[in-house]
């Protein structure tokens, strides 16, 4: 329902003031408002999507339906690791990101173009989210990853404003950054091995270098050297932080610049 | 009924004088018993503690009592009354419920926003109730205190960030690492400023604690204090792998820890942050060890700057602070007042005023054909009937008696007055 999707992006919208408000003068009755327009935003972006399953429809097929259940998917993670950790700062980080795709989702084309009879299988609903949810790990790291930069520039250069006092230890922002990579990971190794028996089910080749491939294998490829230089040469705090921020801009390129861009059957438009 | 504050405290006398005025132990219950025994008192709490001295009285005249605190507390400590003279304050009425606000909230502690003032404010405050020692006015005045206090401590940052050195560098600690307990710690040499910032760090949490001394012996002795291991000096660098926090306050004149020392130990360490203080002048740490990844070094110096903008800013957070105090202070005071006889003896009359207006209306209204000289009979009785009515209640509440606050609330209560002009 349009309704339901345009009440969710304004109070996306309304979390990610509240968010960068927060950021210059933050208290912690911001957070809490924050937090609870964001909860609103989610809760009517959930019923959203379930009335479209419910419907029968997997609502993944157009880049105005990818990209919105990649917020979803964003917001999702972001609650649960509120939960889990308490970094309440952290939506002032990635909400923004959420209201951005969301705006990115409600200009994209509408339309839903029936999926050729040839995809149409369970093979959608596990690939599409196994990869999103993936991808909305990465996002996270790489959110707590700018708040890590953030921190570490107070601490290094001894400026320790309010925003310091504000902002989680050092340690901890690098741990949940490393958790998240290493949630997303997996999921984005099993989305690939999904995507590619998907592919051989229906056209009969797991791989055919289609260019969606090709970037997942590049974003495969560099989240598992963020995980290999950690494990081995120690490359964690900062330079971990930034790997991961550059990991999330491939992962955005792959969803936007590949769809947008570059033709392949993963292309909602043919 | 009237608030006296008597005391003294860091501003107005050296520890000398403090010391010798403080109620301690028995003294505190003996000194409240013989204070309220001075005729002009009629409820009061003692607080005393390293920094001040004040009882907090409700009396009948200030400016009698004055004169008899000032001999009790000469006569109580046997002290010359002359050497008081300098170092005692008196408030009364909004100045005295000024001061005890400010003094709960700790805007006039030595270190602005201390926590420490508001427990013994509460703890003073209940051992003068459980011996029965304050009145209405008193408790009415301490549980506002405690409030206030608690309304300063949330709605300014009055008491957030540390003002002291070893603080600061605690503060700092937990905003690199997480959990402290699986932290491995080391002092390096030793000193006061050193010592208590490694006691902070053991409440926070640290267990792993190594001493290093140029001398075995001191290291070891200084070890077993913070149940410890001593590590020998020529050992430490190798020890620093495992190491993620460092206290440094050396005697030694030049640097013990270069940058290309530090390389080689991050290195070992696979990066895992490191953070170190350098509390020594001169400094015994390469400043350019800061420069490398994962590597946090502060001098005595940060530290001092850090400890200086957190006051600065404490500062500024006491003027907001003074200003919900003000605000307090009027919502009291109106209630005190509210509590004064004259007020409640206008809306007495006013309410009887009130009644026998509405009924001789209804009954005129009723009755035809009365005459005026009738009509000003039948005004006459009710007029005297209520006035006879309202006549011992009128005197009780005039009589300047000992549970005349008692009074005033009941008769509030029985006529059913005054229950809109605000009691908070």
């Amino acid at each position: 329902m349009v309704i339901l999707f345009e009440l969710a992006l304004t109070f996306y919208f309304a979390a990610t003031i509240v968010g960068v408000v927060e950021l210059f003068r933050g208290s912690r009755a911001t957070t809490r408002i924050m937090l609870v327009l964001a909860a609103i935003g989610f809760i009517l972006h959930t019923i959203n999507i379930v009335l479209s399953l419910l419907s029968g429809h997997i609502p993944v097929t157009n880049m105005h339906e990818a990209s919105s259940f990649f917020s979803w998917c964003i917001v999702l993670l972001f609650f649960y690791v509120e939960y889990r950790y308490k970094i309440g700062l952290l939506g002032s980080f990635i909400m923004p990101v959420v209201f951005i795709l969301m705006l990115s989702s409600s200009i994209l084309p509408r339309e839903i173009t029936p999926v050729s009879p040839m995809l149409k299988s369970y093979w959608l609903g596990i690939h599409t989210a196994l990869a999103f949810l993936g991808d909305a790990a990465f996002a996270l790291a790489a959110g707590i990853g700018v708040m890590y930069l953030v921190q570490e520039h107070f601490v290094k250069t001894k400026r320790l404003g309010s925003l310091f006092q504000r902002l989680p230890s050092l340690q901890i922002l690098d741990e949940v950054s490393y958790k998240l990579i290493t949630l997303g990971f997996p999921l984005l190794t099993l989305a690939i091995i999904t995507g590619a028996l998907w592919a051989e089910s229906a056209w009969g080749s797991y791989w055919r270098w289609d260019p969606k491939e090709v970037w997942s294998l590049i974003t495969w490829f560099i989240y598992a050297l963020v995980l290999h230089v950690r494990l081995t040469a120690g490359w964690r705090g900062k330079k971990a932080a930034i790997l991961s921020i550059l990991g999330f801009s491939v992962v955005l390129f792959t969803f936007f610049g590949v769809n947008l861009l570059l033709k392949g059957v993963h292309s909602f438009v043919r | 009924m009237r608030v006296l504050v008597t005391g003294l405290n860091h501003k107005t006398a050296p520890v000398e004088v403090r010391e010798k005025l403080a109620f301690d132990g028995p003294g505190l219950e003996e000194g409240l018993n013989s204070f309220l025994q001075l005729p002009e008192v009629k409820g009061a709490m003692i607080l005393s503690t390293c920094n001040r001295v004040e009882i907090y009285a409700h009396v009948s005249n200030p400016e009698r009592a004055v004169d008899s605190v000032k001999a009790f507390l000469s006569e109580f400590h046997s002290i010359d009354p002359g050497a008081l003279e300098n170092s005692l304050y008196f408030y009364t009425d909004r100045d005295a419920i000024r001061h005890v606000f400010r003094v709960a909230s700790s805007l006039d502690s030595m270190v602005v926003g201390e926590p420490q003032i508001l427990g013994q404010s509460k703890d003073a405050f209940e051992f003068a109730l459980t011996k029965g020692a304050t009145g209405i006015l008193l408790n009415r005045l301490l549980k506002k205190a405690i409030t206030v206090a608690k309304r300063v401590r949330t709605e300014t940052r009055i008491a957030e960030n540390a003002v002291s050195i070893s603080y600061a560098a605690v503060e700092l600690t937990k905003k690199i690492f997480t959990d402290l307990s699986e932290k491995r710690f080391m002092l390096l040499g030793a000193g006061e400023m050193a010592e208590l910032a490694v006691r902070h760090l053991i409440k926070s949490g640290v267990t792993d604690v190594s001493v290093v001394n140029r001398t075995y012996e001191r290291g070891v002795e200084l070890a077993r204090e913070f149940c410890g291991r001593a590590v020998r000096f020529e050992d430490f660098i190798k020890e620093l792998v495992n190491t993620d926090i460092i206290i440094c306050s050396t005697g030694a004149p030049s640097y013990i820890l270069h940058k290309s020392d530090m390389q080689m130990i991050m290195k070992g360490r696979k990066n895992r942050a490191v953070f170190i203080i350098d509390i020594s002048v001169p400094r015994n740490i390469d400043p350019d060890i800061n420069q490398l990844d994962n590597v946090y070094l502060y001098d005595v110096d940060d530290l001092q700057g850090i400890v200086d903008s957190n006051i600065m800013g404490r500062e500024k957070e006491a003027e907001r602070a003074e200003g919900i105090i003000e605000e307090e202070l009027e919502k009291f005071l109106k209630w005190q007042t509210s509590l004064d006889s004259v007020p409640t003896i206008v809306a007495l009359r006013n309410r009887a005023e009130e009644i026998k207006q509405a009924e001789l209306e209804k009954l005129m209204n009723r009755l035809e054909g009365v005459d005026e000289k009738q009509r000003k009979a039948i005004e006459y009785t009710v007029s005297a009937v209520v006035n006879k009515l309202i006549h011992p209640p009128t005197v009780a509440l005039k009589e300047d008696s000992e549970d005349r606050d008692v009074q005033i609330a009941m008769i509030k209560r029985l006529y059913g007055i005054g229950e809109n002009n605000g009691s908070q």
